[in-house]
């Protein structure tokens, strides 16, 4: 039972991640029409927004210290950053601490302006164009994306720590009455998780009470009749391209200390999300959530000793066994409309 | 004889009913014609005659044979073809190719693998279809790519596709719709001469009375889902429900 | 001749001249000199640029006639160096059996994926391919590398040991790929002056491969097989409502396709007796992408044009170094040198891939027929510059 917990936990925080990047595409894919294949690269600008901002604050300047020797026997050379000089050291020490959820206010604008640029200065471009000239630009942008952080950051991870009061793991076993240390969980995947279902609570309530949402989903249903009406439903469309980059973004910038940003990241969340899709059913918002969570705790579970010894590697390749599953047996989806993912 | 025979066949579509309980029977080798008002249900008849969609209940013969629940290309092995209401042609193909590629279906009637074949060994299947283009007098037109025809072009390309197959049954979706009344006139002409001299029989929808009248044999009329009367040309004109069927939509 | 028109039998001809003479053409320039690092006729990268033109043809098969855009080509390439790995290991070092093995193997794997994959047309096809390939590089990455079970040897990629049984080997046959007997290692040098040619057996056993690998595209492009694909692609429903169930032939197309590329696989490990994984992951699926739309989907020699180039530029952009660009540039000003040299900086050596996708992206947007139609773009305005010119000139006879 408490295993049983533990791997549902254990769960969340990836099935969040394909959640928010599965909602986004699906976003993107149900108002224009694009599949996005740069939409993982967008998770990576995000996860770098973090990754700038930290390195931001922690610019510091060289002071030499007479007193003390480094190992030379040289006069110890220290860094101390700006802010601390700023705001002295304890204020300063803990906004460069708290630099990952920092980098949510600036990642906001930022992953707007680049979905917004990237709609304007090349999707819309594509509407027109095959679905295969979609799928193959933004692969190359994707790529070029890509190339353009690690040129900058470098080929490795990224250390990016969470503040280090949120660091430590909480024990729920001890709530629910299991031994302790029998389900703990770490303080930081327990906020990615609220996170990320606070983001697609306010995608949905946005959605749901917005005109401005009530046009898009009229325009994801029916883009054509929507734009006899009248109403500029490009404009709008291309605002829901920054904003599916934001949430892309912000799952980057909060994943940051779960596992250290490289620049390839993007790609690997990228066709698991593609397969969320698939299995959520493609152009279906709750579909594409569900899935994720779903998909990430089972990947959790294949991923505990037990199932990687009785079938080895089997973490690896459940997801796609479960999508070919679902296609061959229900071709919509978990929560796909009939006739969409039909043809 | 009776080639096709629609019996008690019901589509629902959610709550609306678009076909309650459509009988139809078409003779062998007659022009028979569906009319109706918008919405009356003829494109979902259609459809369900070709495999495009399944009714709910009901049945569909065609030859004593049931067309139900098989896949549109096994429905065209059967013998029916269908001319579609946009012309749907291959587009990237030249207009000779376009006309090869039925030939094949009909010789061959599944798939082949003649990757290694050559067309230089396909003579017959060139003259069939070379004679099928003069016929509709498209022969000038041979090696044009097809997406670059007029209109009307496209529209008597697809209609000898249909004719190179020799079908029993062609089924005609509005074949005039949007054509100026010169190309109507042709089209009517054409129609007649594939009737009597191919012996094709013809299920025809169209909207244009003119060419209802000028071709028909029977004509069944359609309204809201359900056949309100079938009979011959000179007694549909004069019968009042049809008038009531229609001057209910014209007044609109 | 051999069942082509002539202007096929004539791309023909020339492309059997390129590949016979590819080591002469692609070593312009004397050993010695400076230019020496622009030469691509070594053995290696012409084996590559060979082998990846019969995978791009192969999957140009697939999406330059169809439009069904596979992003999952790599998995039948891995699959097929695997195949031929293990016959290595199993059975003998001649290529031959290993080659068979590699193309039957991912002929069945095809057929597998295809007949899923094909439930699915458009982006959803291309997601599957996707799926798979991923899934198949998963596979052959951990799954089927564990001491119960090892098919594939995991990271460290499959190669052949000194304890391997190697049923039909004997001492006196040599200790790589060779076709019964012949090494595929053997290199003849020839020295003229300066320059320096290598004839090199695995090049020209590829080269014949790709030879026929080309004649056969060129053959079913031109077939009623090839015009139903092309039907397919242009309009699915009418062949559908014309009689002919669509489903068989994508089938057959896909697993054609995916046999040149377990044929491709097979060559790499001609070439090289080893597979990883690497090679089946998706971004390999992508690279036969960029090489058969750079080169021009649906031409018969855009793929290969598109493979040679990638592979050519990959050698030598990624070995061009900044000192390198400070010799090239050494003429200018300083300021200017160094400016210029820190504005190349990051489209050489290891950042290749970032030109690779900035190329890839101006193709697509500006030129989706590729190089080939880039060709014939300039082709047409030389013509018609110099019928200007034949224009000009006859109205200058006139006036006079």
């Amino acid at each position: 039972m408490d295993a049983l917990l533990l791997q549902i936990l254990n769960g969340l925080d990836k099935g969040s991640a394909y959640a928010l990047i599965a909602l986004g595409l699906t976003l993107i894919f149900g108002t224009l029409g694009v599949v996005n294949f740069a939409h993982g690269a967008l998770f990576m600008i995000g996860a770098f927004c973090a990754v700038f901002i930290q390195g931001l604050l922690n610019l510091s300047y060289e002071t030499i210290d007479e007193t003390q020797k480094d190992f030379l026997g040289n006069p110890l050379k220290v860094k101390t950053p700006y802010l601390e000089n700023w705001f002295g050291p304890e204020t300063g020490g803990a906004i460069i601490d708290w630099s990952v959820p920092l980098a949510i206010l600036f990642a906001i604008p930022v992953m707007i302006a680049v979905g917004v640029i990237m709609e304007r200065g090349l999707i819309k471009h594509f509407y027109k164009r095959p679905h295969a000239d979609q799928i193959l630009v933004t692969f190359g942008l994707a790529i070029v994306l890509q190339e353009v952080i690690k040129y900058f950051y470098g080929a490795n991870p990224i250390p990016t720590p969470a503040p280090s009061s949120l660091t430590g793991a909480f024990d729920f076993g001890v709530l629910l009455g299991f031994d302790p240390n029998a389900v703990i969980y770490p303080y930081w995947r327990m906020i990615y998780f609220v996170f990320a279902m606070s983001i697609i609570g306010a995608v949905f309530a946005f959605l749901q009470f917005t005109t401005f949402g009530m046009v898009v989903r009229a325009g994801m249903a029916d883009r054509e009749t929507v734009s006899m009406l009248g109403i500029n439903i490009d404009k709008r469309f291309t605002m829901m391209f920054g904003i599916a980059a934001a949430v892309a973004g912000l799952a980057g910038v909060m994943y940051t200390p779960i596992a250290p940003p490289n620049y390839h990241m993007g790609m690997d969340f990228l066709v698991l999300s593609f397969v969320v899709v698939v299995v959520g059913g493609m152009g279906s918002l709750p579909g594409a959530v569900l899935a994720g969570f779903l998909l990430g705790i089972l990947e959790s579970f294949a991923s505990t000793t037990w199932a990687t010894t009785t079938i080895p590697g089997i973490n690896q390749v459940i997801i796609y066994v479960v999508a070919i599953i679902v296609l061959l047996t229900r071709p919509r989806g978990l929560m796909g409309r009939k006739g969409v993912m039909e043809e | 004889m009776a080639i096709l025979e629609v019996k008690g066949v019901n589509k629902r579509f959610g709550g609306l009913a678009a076909l309650s309980d459509v009988n139809l029977t078409v003779q062998e080798s007659t022009v028979h014609a569906i009319i109706g008002p918008n919405g009356a249900g003829k494109s979902t008849l259609l459809n369900c005659l070709v495999g495009k969609l399944m009714p709910d209940s009901g049945s569909v013969m065609f030859d004593n044979r049931s067309v139900l629940g098989r896949k549109p290309h096994e429905i065209n092995q059967m013998g029916i073809s269908r001319v579609f209401q946009t012309p749907e042609i291959f587009g990237d193909l030249t207009v000779l190719e376009n006309i090869m590629i039925p030939c094949f279906a009909k010789r061959d009637g599944a798939f082949r693998m003649h990757a290694f074949e050559q067309f230089a060994n396909e003579a017959e299947l060139i003259d069939k279809s070379d004679a099928i283009l003069a016929d509709v007098s498209m022969a000038d037109q041979r090696d044009a790519h097809a997406a670059s025809l007029s209109r009307g072009d496209k529209r008597r390309l697809e209609m000898a596709m249909c004719l190179v197959q020799e079908p029993r049954l062609l089924l005609l979706d509005e074949p005039t719709a949007g054509m100026a009344r010169a190309d109507t006139n042709n089209t009517i002409d054409l129609l007649k001469e594939i009737n009597s001299k191919r012996d094709i029989t013809m299920v025809i929808i169209e909207h244009d009375m003119h060419v209802v009248f000028s071709l028909a044999e029977r004509i069944t009329v359609l309204a809201q889902g359900t056949p309100l009367v079938e009979d011959t040309p000179d007694n549909i004109k004069g019968n009042p429900k049809v008038q009531e069927a229609y001057l209910g939509e014209s007044q609109i | 001749m051999l069942g082509l028109n002539k202007n096929d039998t004539t791309l023909f001809v020339v492309i059997i001249i390129l590949t016979i003479l590819a080591p002469f053409l692609l070593n312009p320039f004397p050993t010695e000199s400076t230019l020496a690092q622009f030469n691509a006729g070594y053995p290696d990268l012409m084996e590559k640029f060979v082998v990846f033109g019969i995978f791009a043809i192969g999957f140009n098969i697939l999406f330059g006639l169809t439009g069904y855009l596979s992003f999952g080509h790599a998995a039948f390439l891995g699959v097929g160096s695997y195949s031929a790995v293990w016959i290595y290991k199993l059975f003998t070092y001649n290529v031959i059996p290993a080659l068979i093995l590699a193309v039957i193997v991912s002929g069945i794997f095809a057929i597998l994926i295809g007949y899923v994959s094909l439930r699915r047309s458009g982006i959803y096809f291309s997601i599957l391919t996707l799926a798979f390939a991923q899934m198949s590089f998963a596979l052959a990455y951990s799954v089927l590398s564990n001491p119960k079970f090892n098919l594939t040897n995991g990271e460290t990629g499959l190669q052949i040991y000194a304890n391997d049984l190697q049923l039909f080997h004997r001492e006196s046959l040599p200790n790589f790929p060779h076709i019964f007997g012949l090494s595929m290692g053997s290199t003849y040098k020839l020295g003229v002056g300066p320059w320096e040619f290598q004839f090199n057996v695995a090049y020209y056993f590829c080269a014949l491969m790709m030879i026929a690998s080309f004649y056969f595209a060129i053959r079913l492009f031109r077939s009623p097989f090839g015009m139903m694909l092309r039907a397919i692609k242009s309009n699915q429903q009418r062949l559908n409502y014309t009689g002919l169930n669509s489903r068989p032939y994508m089938l057959a197309a896909f697993v054609v396709s995916g046999m040149y590329a377990g044929l491709a696989g097979g060559l790499l490990a001609v070439t090289d007796p080893l597979a990883g994984a690497e090679r089946m992951q998706w971004t390999a699926s992508g690279e036969v992408v960029l090489m058969t739309i750079l080169g021009g989907t649906g031409t018969l020699i855009g793929p290969v044009l598109g493979a040679g180039f990638i592979k050519y530029f990959e050698n030598i952009f990624s070995k061009i170094n900044d000192q390198v660009l400070h010799q090239w540039f050494t003429f200018l000003p300083d300021g200017i040198e160094d400016f210029l040299v820190a504005i190349v900086h990051p489209f050489i050596g290891k950042g290749w891939h970032l030109t690779l996708g900035i190329l890839f992206m101006l193709v697509v947007i500006f030129l989706p027929g590729g190089l080939v139609e880039g060709g014939q773009r300039i082709a047409r305005i030389a013509r018609r510059l110099m019928n200007r010119d034949k224009a000009a000139d006859a109205a200058n006879v006139s006036a006079e």
